[in-house]
């Protein structure tokens, strides 16, 4: 019986999940095409005008979804920086790791789509938002978070010491938000509210929703392509790096 | 808690043996605050107006001076690597380090920080808050800056690498403190910035120095 339950921790060493990884990534990147180029008809052929906002509305297919992969890689990578600290598993440091680019990317895409969006529809290119505030300092954390990586030459140290910066970042994220929504409703700044855009319509939702699954996908083959060359890179000395056959000269 | 209180009174020690440390901080603080009236004009209602955020990020970047030396001495001359074996736990002897840290670069700003209100134009009820303010931030700022120097140490490029980390994460204890003296200036409740000033430090006071211990643990490792 016990034959059947799968060894997880199996995963957990290099050499194990280099394949794995490797065989999963054409299916992540075709899922992602997929489901990009339906979000991507929808929301530009299908999905109607907006009755306020006219064409330029269609920056939200790409905005939101790029806030949200956002937010959520900072918790998945939370979530490996503690599975690491607490099992001592190479794997979680890596993933980790390779993670942090894309979502800085997906943080940077969010303010740049943002800017985008705001001149036509607010007059300004930035307001200082609750969200847009946060979003801000969430990328400064995910900047915080490769700089330190780059700079400790020992890579479980860096692990480690990165696993520690996120773990406090992630406490902090709920206190900078709400902080930083407090301090806008205290000054009255902008009385710009996203949460008062009208009621969207089932089309323009669906296209959302297949925009952050494409989104998802991608995150997940880049994660996977850029784990397997941190794993060859730190693994290279090891037996069995030298007996992959993309690595045999 | 005598090993903490020895650390304290170690810290406090070579501190005053070498007092040019504590009073670069202090003059930091000083000359960044008096530059911004002669950046901006000496007209007093914009003065009142920018006093806070001005007070408050100028004593965000003073912390920030004196952080990476937190650990930076004891690690070179092995001091912390004993702190490590000693019988008495870390986070405790950490904890002292953090608390002679916040005497030395926190407390000053506290006590000068009245006098460059004045100089800002900014009446008696706001200096008290000022006050109040920077007595419950500026150790929330050692104990969160504390976290950040334990990584750093050792490092590369430690000290711009160390504001790059701390400083996104000072952006509350910004707020509500430079809100707990403008909400006083608008005629507005100054109890819930405080509050929840003193709730952030609550919380810091427990989690960071775990946080740190950890990081230098691996720092030593």
């Amino acid at each position: 019986m016990n034959n059947r339950v799968i060894n997880w921790f199996r995963f957990a060493s290099p050499s194990s999940f280099y394949p794995i990884a490797g065989k999963m990534i054409p299916w992540f990147w075709l899922l992602a095409a997929v489901f990009g180029a339906a979000g991507l008809w929808l929301s530009f052929f299908v999905a109607p005008t907006d009755a306020v906002q006219g064409e330029g509305y269609r920056i939200i297919f790409i905005h939101v979804p790029a806030s949200w992969m956002s937010m959520f890689i900072y918790v998945v990578m939370a979530g490996w920086a503690g599975l690491g600290l607490a099992l001592n598993a190479r794997l979680s440091g890596m993933m980790a790791q390779a993670l942090a680019p894309t979502g800085a990317l997906m943080a940077f895409l969010s303010l740049w789509t943002g800017a985008f969006w705001g001149k036509p529809m607010w007059g300004t290119w930035w307001v200082w938002d609750a969200r847009l505030t946060s979003e801000l300092i969430l990328f400064f954390l995910y900047l915080g978070f490769i700089a330190l990586q780059a700079a400790i030459d020992d890579p479980r140290r860096a692990d480690k010491a990165g696993a520690i910066l996120v773990l406090v970042g992630v406490v902090n994220v709920p206190v900078i938000y709400f902080s930083v929504k407090w301090w806008n409703t205290l000054h009255q700044g902008s009385s710009v509210s996203m949460t008062k855009a009208p009621s969207m319509a089932m089309t323009m939702l669906w296209g959302m929703l297949l925009m952050a699954l494409c989104f998802w996908m991608y995150s997940i083959a880049v994660a996977l392509m850029r784990v397997r060359a941190i794993m060859l890179e730190r693994e290279r000395h090891t037996e069995w790096v030298k007996q992959l056959a993309e690595v045999k000269p | 808690m005598n090993a903490m209180l020895a650390v304290i009174r170690r810290d406090l020690l070579v501190a005053m043996r070498c007092k040019t440390e504590v009073l670069t901080a202090l003059f930091f603080f000083v000359i960044v605050t008096s530059l911004f009236p002669l950046g901006i004009g000496p007209e007093p209602a914009l003065l009142r107006k920018i006093a806070p955020g001005v007070l408050w990020v100028a004593a965000l970047l003073a912390t920030m001076l004196g952080l990476h030396r937190m650990f930076a001495a004891d690690h070179a001359d092995g001091t912390l690597e004993q702190m490590a074996l000693s019988p008495a736990p870390l986070a405790l002897l950490v904890a002292g380090k953090i608390v002679s840290h916040w005497l030395v670069s926190g407390l000053p700003l506290v006590l000068m920080a009245p006098i460059l209100g004045i100089q800002f134009d900014l009446d008696a009820g706001a200096l008290g808050v000022l006050m109040l303010a920077l007595l419950l931030g500026t150790p929330l700022l050692s104990l969160i800056g504390a976290i950040g120097a334990a990584l750093t140490l050792g490092v590369r490029g430690g000290g711009v690498l160390l504001s790059l980390l701390v400083l996104p994460l000072y952006v509350p204890a910004l707020i509500f403190g430079a809100g707990a003296v403008q909400a006083q200036m608008a005629g507005l409740d100054v109890g819930g910035h405080l509050s929840l000033l003193a709730a952030l430090l609550a919380l810091a006071a427990f989690f960071a120095p775990w946080a740190t211990t950890a990081a230098l643990r691996i720092a030593l490792e």
